[in-house]
């Protein structure tokens, strides 16, 4: 325990929206240098998460320590230190529209350091070939980019400035598989390599697969099942079973039916 | 039926003070981010742009032909008590002091206010706002302090180049249509025109240009979800500021009257 204390420790973690209860108790925990993967039903609040994790959205109660230290309703400065530790990509993208590529990828660099502009352009163009695009996409801007090239460009701002906190939400949906595998192998690497700790959503199974020591599943708002992904094609658990298997019947589906139906 | 009445009354009296309170909060913290480094003059450069320089046509024909106008209406009203000498005097005075900064405000309302809410709110609608955020910049400093200051600074010039060209249109009226003596024209437009008049039409100037942004930049930074919600922002920020310019026109103009 001592060997491998978590990084990330998330408690009793709940939040509402109105009167719509998007987490119920969500306790998960992340040692150092682990990769975590969410998995779960769209709309069961794994975005919401994510956001508490990082002080967008303050939870209505629980408590989420990162190295130990309590970031629920820290102060201002000290949210601002933590946040440079992290790394993230958000479900949609979250470009700057404004900006040329280069500049969105290098955003934290500049802000926190000097940084000449040749030297922030060699930097952003770097990274994109890491990842598979041509260099001259850095003087294009967001909109000009295919939702695919989107995402990695999202990936290169967050593994920009090299973080040791990771967050990404469905890094790899809507890229082709190809593309897919090489956005894994780049989060395995950022966290084999750089002894990152990463916490991913995905609702791609082959990727969690590949990326994840850990997998934590949500639904109706508390973790499900959480364990080694080498065990999570037999969990016992049928939610479980039926989500990562993708079996269109079960008890997923025959909730939101009755949802459906009875309009609750 | 009356409890029903009364309870609707104080629901939205509640909801008013919410807003109330929710904007004197925004302002506030929008006007302390604006005088606390770091400062983001390429963005601020880009509002100034935008406002000032962008918004010239706009306010240049309104202004031409509000000019134009009140120099044909006011000599039909002075014609008739035979004080058509008066009309030069007239068109300065109600351009600088009321036409200039209303209509060019109520103009860039629609125009600026427009846009950064609709700017402003697709940020905020596709997590871009969140980005700043988590990408250690300020969005109060990084978008809303530039859109403040640049329409505090940008609409008394915009205002001071109207109030010229309003004057102009009179001119251009009065010389060409009406056919005053231009020399005498021009006298009289200087003569009653004091130093407090424009200064009072830059005042209100400056104000209706921070209102226009501050509501902007609210809407827009707490736009609701998806395109409707930005387009719910865009309304609200043009309506809410117009209403606010012609509140302010009194409020100014009181506290400078006498
Ligand atoms: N800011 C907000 N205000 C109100 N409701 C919200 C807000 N953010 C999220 N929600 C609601 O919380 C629920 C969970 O949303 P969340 O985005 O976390 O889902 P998700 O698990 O990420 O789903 P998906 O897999 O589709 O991305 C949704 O029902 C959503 O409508
Ligand atoms: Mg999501």
């Amino acid at each position: 325990m001592l060997k491998n204390p978590s990084k990330i420790e998330i408690s009793h973690l709940a939040k509402t929206f109105g009167s719509k209860v998007v987490l119920r108790d969500i306790s998960l925990s992340i040692p150092a240098g682990q990769s975590l993967c969410i998995i779960g039903t769209s709309g069961c609040g794994k975005s919401v998460t994510l956001k508490c994790l990082l002080g967008l959205i303050a939870p209505d109660s629980g408590s989420i320590k990162i190295d130990g230290k309590e970031t629920v309703s820290q102060s201002r400065t000290h949210r601002e230190e933590m946040l440079r530790r992290f790394g993230m990509t958000f479900q949609f993208g979250a470009l700057f529209d404004s900006l040329p590529i280069w500049q969105n990828i290098t955003f934290r660099l500049r802000q926190n350091t000097y940084m000449s502009r040749q030297k922030a352009r060699e930097a952003a163009a770097d990274i994109v070939v890491h990842l598979g695009l041509e260099a001259r996409v850095i003087d294009q801007y967001p909109a000009e980019l295919s939702g695919g090239m989107q995402k990695r460009v999202a990936l290169a701002r967050a593994i920009a400035d090299k973080p040791e906190i990771l967050l990404f939400d469905e890094p790899t949906s809507g890229l082709d598989p190809i593309t897919g595998g090489v956005i894994d192998n780049l989060i395995l690497n950022s966290v084999r390599r750089l002894g990152a700790t990463a916490l991913t959503i995905s609702h791609d199974m082959a990727s969690v697969r590949r990326i994840a020591d850990q997998v934590a599943m949500i639904h109706k708002g508390r973790v499900i099942w959480s364990g080694p992904s080498t065990q999570m094609f037999d969990s016992g658990i049928a939610e479980v079973e039926q989500f990562v298997h993708g079996h269109a019947q079960g008890p997923l589906t025959d909730e939101a039916i009755l949802a459906a139906k009875t309009g609750v | 039926m009356i409890l029903g009445l009364i309870r609707n009354i104080g629901q939205a009296s509640l909801s008013f003070m919410a807003a109330v309170g929710k904007i004197s909060l925004f302002t506030f913290a929008a006007v302390r981010w604006s005088v606390a480094p770091p400062f983001y003059g390429h963005q601020l450069g880009r509002q100034i742009l935008d406002i000032g320089f962008f918004s010239l046509p706009v306010v240049g024909l309104t202004t031409l032909f509000s000019g134009m106008v009140l120099a044909l209406q006011s000599y039909t009203g002075f014609a008739r008590f035979s004080a058509e000498d008066t009309v030069a005097t007239v068109v300065v005075l109600s351009v600088t002091r009321e036409l200039g900064p209303v209509l060019a405000g109520l103009m860039v309302a629609g125009r600026i206010g427009a846009s950064m809410a609709a700017e402003i709110g697709t940020m905020r609608v596709t997590d871009q706002i969140d980005a700043l955020d988590t990408l250690s910049t300020r969005p109060m400093q990084y978008l809303v302090a530039p859109r403040l200051v640049a329409g505090t600074l940008c609409l008394p010039l915009l205002v001071l180049i109207g109030d010229i060209i309003g004057v102009l249109g009179g001119y251009l009226v009065g010389v060409y249509q009406l056919n005053f003596n231009p020399s005498l024209y021009l006298s009289r437009t200087l003569q009653y025109l004091e130093f407090s008049d424009i200064t009072l039409g830059l005042v209100k100037a400056a104000v209706f240009g921070f209102l226009i942004a501050l509501m902007g930049c609210y809407h827009g930074y707490h736009s609701g979800r998806g395109a409707e919600g930005v387009g719910v922002a865009t309304t609200n920020a043009v309506v809410s500021s117009s209403i606010l310019i012609l509140i302010a026109n009194y409020l100014v103009t009181a506290l400078f009257f006498g």
